[in-house]
C-alpha cells in the first residue's frame, strides 16, 4: 500500500524537515541553500518548526545547524523542546550551536546601526561547527531596533545575501498578527515574501474556545506545492502536519480491502467485513447493543494492530471498558499498549463545532486508523447553530479523506418510532453501511434483531438475525421466520428443537424404507436367477428336440428312396413336369 | 590622579564601516567635548575578535559599552542622535 509512502528521499534541492506531512506537500523540504520565511502569531509554533528542522537536519541529515534565538534565551529555547524528546542534549556541541542574540532590555539607541556583528558572529560560528542550517528566530525583535523602513529593508537584504553566498539553508521566522492580509501590506516586512524563496504561514487561532492551528505554505519558488491550509498539532514529538493523503491512493486502497467487524457472522452477512475507509452507521434504540458491537469492531482493529480512537458521548471511558468486560470484550489490554484510546467526549463542552475540532485533532494526535463516534445522536443533541446538520457529514469526508474507517452509532430515542431518515444529522444516506438494530417483543420477550439496510459495493445478507450477548462474545444467530414473523429467544430455540425432532423421525422412516427395498432387491434378483436356469432347460430341450426331429426325417426319406428304388421308379423330376 | 572619573569605553565596530568610522568619530568629539574627566576607549572590530563579541553579546554594529563607572551600559547606533547618547552617560543635555 502506499498511502504511507515516505517523502521522496530529498532531493538535491531540498532540505528535509522530518517534520511529518510538511515534507510531503513541500515536496522533499525547505529550499536547500536558500531562505524561508515563517510566519505566524505568537504561539504558534514558529520556533518549534525550525528547531526541529535544525534537529533534524543535524541526526538525520548529517547538517549542522545553528539557532539564533532573538526573542527567547536559548536556555529556555532547549527546555522548552526537552518535552518533544528530540534528545537535544545529546546533539553534540557542534551539531547543534545556540547564539543567545537577544536585544538587551535596557539597550540605548543613538543613531543607525547595522547587523554585520552578527554576520561576523555567525561566519566564526559557522568555521567552528560547518553549519549547512540556521534558523534566525524572531527577526522581526531586532528589526524593531532599527530607525526606519530603509534601514529594516536594508538589514534583511544584508542577511538575506549573507545567507545565499554561504549557501546555507535558512529560516526567518517572523511574528505576525492572525490578520494576514495585515501582515502583506505592513511594511517593512511586505516585501519579505518577495525576497524569499519559500514562505510559510502559520495561524493559530481559537474556535470557540478551542484551539486550532493551521499552516500553509504560500510561496515555493521552483516547486510545486500544495496550496491549501493543513491543520497541524504541537504534539509529543513535535510538529505534526494532518495532511490527507492523496485521493488516488486512497481509492486504491480503499476499493478492496475488507476489515473485520470482530463479529465473525457479520462479517459474512456483509460478505467479508466493513470496507477499509468506510463509514458505518449503527442505529438503534436504547440498549441495543449498539456501543457494543461499535467495541466488538474496535477491539477487532486493535488484534490487527491498529490504533484506533473510540470517542463515547455516554460514558467514560473506565465504565465502557468495565462494562465491556462482561460481554468478553477485553478493552482495557489495548488501553494499555497504546493502541487504543477511549474518549470521553462528556468532557468536551462547546458546540458541535468544538467537539469536531477535537475529535479530528485528537484522531490525528493518535495517528488513529479506526475511529468510533458512539453516540454520534448526542451530538446534535447539544447543539443549535448552523453548522450542525454538516458536521456528521463532514466527520464523514473528513475520516474519508483521511483513509480513517469510521464507525458511528446513533441513537433512536423512541422506541415506538420507526426508522426515521429526518434525523437532525443527515448522515444516513452518507453512510457506505447500515446497520439498524431493533428490538422485536414476542411471546413476553425482548430480543435484539441485527439488520442491514445497506451497504454499498457489497452483497449483503438480507435476513434478519438475532444479536446474541454472552460472556464469550458477542454472536449472531439465524432468526426463524414463521408466518411471516421473525422468530427469537425462547419461540427460536422451540422451533429449533421441533426442527431437529422432526428431522430425527424423518431419518428413521427413512431407514426403515431403505431396507424393506434392499430386502425386496434381493427377492427379485433371486427369482431372475431361478428363471435364467428354467430358461437355459428349455433351451437345451428344445435344441435336443430339434436334433432328433432332424434324424427321423432324414431316415424317413432314406427309407422312402429306398422303397422307390423298389419299386423302380420314374424320375421324381418328370413327375413333378407331368403335374404342370 | 582622577580615578573616580575615569571611564571606560568598548567599542565594537565592524571593520571600518560607514556606521564605526562615524561611531568612533562621534564618540572621541562628545568625549573631548562633554567628558573633561579621563577616558579610555578600546576599539574591537568584530570581524578580528568574534568570540569577544560573542561574549559580550553584541551582534549590531556599532555597539558602545560602558563599562565603567558602573552601571555598564550599552548604547547600540553610530551616535549621531547625542541627546539619548548624553542621557546615557549621565551628562547634562547640549546647550545648558
Amino acid at each position: 500500500m502506499k498511502a504511507r509512502r515516505t517523502p521522496a528521499p530529498s532531493s538535491q534541492n531540498k532540505a528535509a524537515t522530518g517534520i511529518s506531512g510538511l515534507d510531503e506537500i513541500t515536496r522533499g523540504g525547505l529550499p536547500r541553500a536558500r531562505t524561508t520565511l515563517i510566519v505566524g502569531g505568537a504561539g504558534s509554533g514558529k520556533t518549534v518548526l525550525s528547531l526541529q528542522f535544525l534537529v533534524h537536519g543535524a541526526r538525520a541529515c548529517n547538517e549542522a545547524g545553528i539557532f539564533v534565538a532573538f526573542e527567547e534565551s536559548a536556555e529556555r529555547i532547549a527546555i522548552n523542546a526537552q518535552s518533544f524528546g528530540w534528545d537535544i542534549e545529546s546533539l553534540t556541541p557542534g551539531q547543534l550551536t545556540f547564539i543567545d542574540a537577544q536585544p538587551d532590555a535596557n539597550v540605548v539607541r543613538s543613531g543607525d546601526f547595522d547587523l554585520e556583528a552578527l554576520c561576523a558572529v555567525l561566519d566564526h560560528a559557522i568555521e567552528q561547527s560547518n553549519a549547512k542550517r540556521i534558523v534566525f528566530d524572531a527577526l522581526d525583535v531586532v528589526l524593531a531596533l532599527l530607525p526606519d523602513a530603509a534601514a529594516r529593508r536594508r538589514e534583511l537584504y544584508r542577511i538575506h545575501n549573507w545567507l545565499l553566498v554561504r549557501a546555507l539553508s535558512g529560516i526567518m521566522t517572523f511574528k505576525a498578527g492572525v490578520d494576514e492580509t495585515a501582515w502583506i501590506t505592513e511594511q517593512p516586512f511586505g516585501f519579505l515574501q518577495f525576497m524569499v524563496d519559500c514562505a510559510v504561514i502559520l495561524n493559530h487561532s481559537v474556535v470557540l474556545g478551542v484551539s486550532q492551528r493551521n499552516l500553509r505554505v504560500q510561496k515555493y519558488r521552483g516547486s510545486s506545492f500544495d496550496e491549501n491550509e493543513y491543520p497541524f498539532l504541537i504534539g509529543r514529538s513535535g510538529f505534526e502536519l494532518a495532511v490527507i493523503r492523496p485521493i488516488a491512493v486512497l481509492a486504491e486502497s480503499s476499493s478492496s480491502e475488507r476489515v473485520s467487524s470482530g463479529v465473525e457472522r457479520l462479517d459474512t452477512m456483509l460478505n467479508g467485513g466493513y470496507y477499509r475507509g468506510a463509514s458505518i452507521q449503527i442505529t438503534g434504540f436504547s440498549g441495543t447493543a449498539k456501543s457494543t458491537l461499535a467495541a466488538c469492531f474496535a477491539e477487532a482493529a486493535c488484534k490487527r494492530g491498529e490504533r484506533t480512537l473510540f470517542v463515547s458521548f455516554d460514558s467514560d471511558a473506565r465504565e465502557l471498558a468495565r462494562n465491556l468486560v462482561s460481554v468478553g470484550i477485553d478493552l482495557d489490554k489495548h488501553v494499555e499498549s497504546g493502541l487504543l484510546h477511549i474518549v470521553s467526549a462528556r468532557s468536551i463542552i462547546g458546540s458541535s463545532e468544538t467537539c469536531f475540532v477535537r475529535i479530528k485533532a485528537l484522531a490525528f494526535e493518535h495517528e488513529a486508523v479506526c475511529m468510533v463516534v458512539d453516540p454520534v445522536s448526542t451530538w446534535a443533541r447539544s447543539v443549535n447553530d448552523l453548522t450542525a446538520p454538516t458536521v456528521g457529514e463532514r466527520l464523514i469526508d473528513w475520516s474519508k479523506a483521511n483513509g480513517v474507517t469510521l464507525l458511528f452509532t446513533r441513537l433512536f430515542d423512541d422506541v415506538s418510532t420507526e426508522i426515521h431518515v429526518d434525523s437532525p444529522l443527515q448522515i444516513s444516506t452518507l453512510a457506505d453501511t447500515w446497520i439498524h438494530l431493533n428490538y422485536l417483543v414476542q411471546a413476553g420477550e425482548r430480543n435484539r434483531g441485527l439488520s442491514i439496510i445497506k451497504s454499498r459495493g457489497t452483497s449483503h445478507s438480507n435476513q434478519v438475525r438475532e444479536l446474541l450477548l454472552s460472556d464469550e462474545g458477542v454472536t449472531l444467530a439465524d432468526a426463524y421466520t414463521a408466518g411471516g414473523a421473525v422468530l427469537m429467544g425462547t419461540q427460536r430455540w422451540q422451533k429449533e428443537r421441533s426442527e431437529r425432532n422432526e428431522a430425527e423421525s424423518d431419518e428413521v422412516t427413512r431407514e426403515l424404507m431403505r431396507v424393506r427395498l434392499d430386502s425386496e432387491e434381493a427377492e427379485l434378483a433371486m427369482r431372475l436367477k431361478s428363471l435364467e436356469i428354467e430358461l437355459h432347460a428349455k433351451q437345451v430341450e428344445k435344441a435336443l428336440l430339434v436334433r432328433t426331429t432332424d434324424a427321423r426325417i432324414g431316415e424317413l426319406t432314406r427309407e422312402r428312396d429306398h422303397i422307390d428304388e423298389l419299386r423302380g421308379r420314374d424320375t421324381p423330376k418328370k413327375r413333378g413336369q407331368r403335374r404342370k | 590622579m582622577k580615578p573616580k572619573r575615569n571611564t571606560h569605553f568598548l567599542l565594537y565596530v565592524a571593520g571600518d564601516g560607514p556606521n564605526s568610522t562615524l561611531a568612533l568619530a562621534n564618540l572621541n568629539a562628545v568625549c573631548r567635548s562633554r567628558l573633561k574627566e579621563s577616558h579610555s576607549i578600546d576599539v574591537i572590530d568584530v570581524f578580528r575578535d568574534p568570540d569577544r563579541a560573542i561574549r559580550d553579546r553584541v551582534f549590531m554594529t556599532p555597539t558602545l559599552i560602558k563599562l565603567s563607572p558602573q552601571p555598564t551600559i550599552k548604547i547600540i547606533g553610530n551616535l549621531s542622535d547625542r541627546a539619548p547618547l548624553l542621557r546615557a552617560l549621565g551628562v547634562a543635555p547640549d546647550g545648558t
